[in-house]
């Protein structure tokens, strides 16, 4: 029983992670960013290729791939979003752009790093572990828990209180006002996606330090329940994304204990769809501020 | 001058005789469809060794005389869709004599039919489900043994040897062969008299099995038997010791390779797994194609053994078909073949065109499996 809450609440950090990044692009600024999961997959073989090759420490590793992951944002912001800013139904057509760069990344890592699962060498993070009663929990799965809530204050913080995240509002709210406003929209969205990517990334890293199996599909996996934890958390809100996570990660482990886990997807989208029902706009999602 | 034309003559036909059999070093061409990419990578990647190496040896050895054995590799993705394609290339553009594979029994359920259709031989050589290949029809055979064949025989000799009494199974059920896995790890225990506590599955892309193998835990079972593919072998042979669970885990067919103790570490130590290549073998064959595998730089596993059994036996149903390497010559030799020496041990065909040989049980151990005599 305390084993499995440790369990989904260690699962759910993992989804809360992935949707953190995925949510200020994508529940902010209303972009859907399909390459998201494509730069959690290279962050994580960016920093196992840091460690194994260069044997840099995971602590000098870590900080270099998530900074790698944060231009790989800025990247896909100028080549799958910027040209096409401005047409009609931009949105769409950079969703469609955004899977194309997806399936770019996952090329390269399948040229570069090959097909197989790959792993981080043994002891790149210490093996401890903490028994509380019968239960056992890692360290790592610790930290990665600690860093899925710190990172949704950081967040938070970041989207009410600082200049950046007043600007990236006003953009949300109207690209148009913004820049008559004199923000530089432009460079607020390749911020966000800078932001966004940097997360993303150090979500793949965390990922694979804690499962230590890295392959060129691994962000497929956790890509649609991302998208579910968005949704449900409500679309933007940074404690919506960690609270919706953890429901999903301690609900499908419960599913797999009571039900056995050949229930354990119908039961956590059922849930999704009876919270859409109930709740439309998600768990935390504010109600609509104006009338399109 | 009559002597000396017909002499002309006679010498005439001679060197018209042997310009053909010299021409006529007919290239027999075989297609290998493996999984070289995809999930089942690990597979087709020494799969190809050990095709290559044999098909190298036979045509250096001359044994087949007037035969000459081409190899083309391609890769099915280890995917239903691209094996498809991969057979139909095979067999409509490349027109191969004979196909080796498919990599998976997944895949294999899905492009089998093809070749039997266009009455193309295939060869199975990693294939272990026990339904859904052979009894396709007459053109499909294989090599490989079947998890019914294996995993019995394994888990009578791991009982004699831990004596245990209840067990937990965790398999894929979204793959045809870690199911066929499961059915006959159930019937095997339920025939050994094991009680079986609980069952949990996963499907093919998961990296968490924490819960399952909590729920698996918690239920205090004797041994842990694991039915999946290598990647998600490894990861949850960690799991399961990070957990805290300190009991044996046997695992069916999938375990089966070097990679699977590479990416598990130490967490593979002790892990029990079923074999149908004793690689302790003293028998010669066996010795010579472990050594001319490291001649090469590779650590041979039982894939690459049964891959290389798939050419040698080939090799042998040309020549007892009298050293005609067409489709139909192919099928007719693979019926004759019978206790042909290899690396996996004496082979035959059962009735049901599957492989008949000796399965065994070994242990991860130092980083290696050993065979547990």
């Amino acid at each position: 029983m305390g084993q499995q809450v440790i369990n989904g609440l260690f699962l759910g950090s993992i989804y809360a992670l992935f949707a953190l990044g995925y949510t200020l692009v994508f529940g902010v600024l209303d972009m859907l960013n399909l390459a998201h999961q494509a730069v959690f997959m290279l962050c994580a073989f960016v920093a196992l290729s840091l460690v194994g090759f260069l044997h840099l420490h995971i602590l000098v590793a870590f900080p270099v791939s998530v900074a790698a992951a944060g231009l790989l944002g800025v990247v896909i912001e100028r080549v799958a979003f910027r040209p096409l800013r401005g047409r009609t139904s931009s949105n769409i057509s950079g969703l469609i752009s955004s899977l194309a760069v997806a399936t770019i990344f996952e090329s390269i890592a399948l040229g570069v790093w090959g097909p197989d699962v790959s792993r981080f060498p043994f002891h790149t993070v210490p093996e401890r572990q903490l028994h509380l009663g019968g239960a056992v929990i890692q360290e790592l799965q610790l930290v990665i828990i600690g860093v899925s809530v710190v990172m949704m204050v950081a967040l938070t913080v970041l989207l009410r209180r600082t200049h950046l995240g007043r600007q990236i509002r006003a953009v949300a709210e109207s690209g148009l006002a913004a820049r008559v406003l004199g923000v530089d929209v432009d460079r607020v969205i390749a911020a966000s996606f800078f932001i966004s990517s940097a997360l993303g990334g150090a979500a793949g890293v965390l990922f694979g330090l804690a499962f230590n199996s890295i392959s060129p599909d691994v962000g497929r996996s956790v890509e649609l329940k991302g998208l579910a934890v968005i949704i449900v958390g409500g679309m933007g809100s940074m404690p919506g994304a960690v609270a919706a996570g953890f429901a999903l990660g301690l609900l499908e482990v419960f599913t797999v204990a009571r039900f056995g886990s050949s229930y354990r997807d119908a039961v956590s989208f059922a849930a999704l769809f009876v919270v859409l029902l109930a709740r439309p706009r998600g768990l935390f999602g504010a109600a609509p501020s104006r009338v399109a | 001058m009559r002597v000396a034309r017909r002499q002309l003559a006679l010498a005439a036909a001679l060197a018209f005789v042997g310009s053909t059999s010299a021409s006529a070093a007919e290239t027999v061409k075989i297609g290998a469809a493996l999984s070289t990419t995809g999930a089942a990578a690990v597979y087709g990647a020494t799969q190809r060794n050990g095709i290559l190496l044999a098909a190298d040896e036979i045509n250096r050895s001359g044994e087949l005389s007037g035969v000459k054995l081409e190899v083309l590799v391609e890769d099915d993705g280890s995917s239903k869709e691209q094996g498809i394609n991969v057979f139909q290339r095979f067999i409509n553009r490349d027109r191969v004599s004979v196909i080796l594979g498919p990599t998976l029994s997944t895949t294999a359920t899905a492009a089998d039919p093809l070749a039997q259709a266009a009455r193309v031989p295939v060869l199975a050589v990693s294939n272990t489900s026990p339904k859904g290949i052979t009894d396709i029809g007459n053109y499909i055979w294989r090599v490989s043994l079947t998890e019914q064949q294996v995993i019995p025989g394994a888990l009578r000799r791991a009982k004699d040897r831990l004596d245990f009494k209840t067990a937990a199974v965790l398999f894929g059920n979204d793959d045809v062969f870690t199911k066929a896995g499961y059915d006959v790890m159930k019937k095997a225990l339920d025939d050994l008299g094991v009680k079986t506590l609980g069952t949990q599955t996963f499907a093919k892309p998961d990296r968490d099995y924490n819960a399952q193998l909590t729920a698996l835990k918690a239920l205090g079972p004797d041994i842990l038997l694991v039915s999946a593919l290598a990647d998600n072998a490894s990861a949850i042979a960690i799991q399961a010791r990070q957990l805290g669970y300190k009991g044996p885990i046997m695992g069916g067919n999938g375990f089966n390779s070097p990679a699977f103790i590479k990416n598990a570490g130490t967490a593979a130590e002790g892990v029990l797994v079923g074999t149908s290549w004793n690689s302790a073998s003293p028998d010669l064959s066996n010795q010579r194609f472990i050594a001319a595998m490291r001649a090469k730089g590779v650590d041979p596993d039982q894939f690459a053994a049964q891959a290389y059994t798939g050419v040698y036996v080939i090799a042998e149903a040309i020549k007892l078909a009298g050293n005609k390497g067409g489709r139909g010559d192919i099928v007719a030799g693979l019926a004759k073949v019978k206790d042909l020496p290899t690396p996996l041990g004496r082979f035959s065909f059962t009735a049901s065109r599957d492989g008949q040989h000796e399965p065994a049980l070994q242990e991860a151990k130092g980083g290696k499996f050993v065979i547990v005599q």
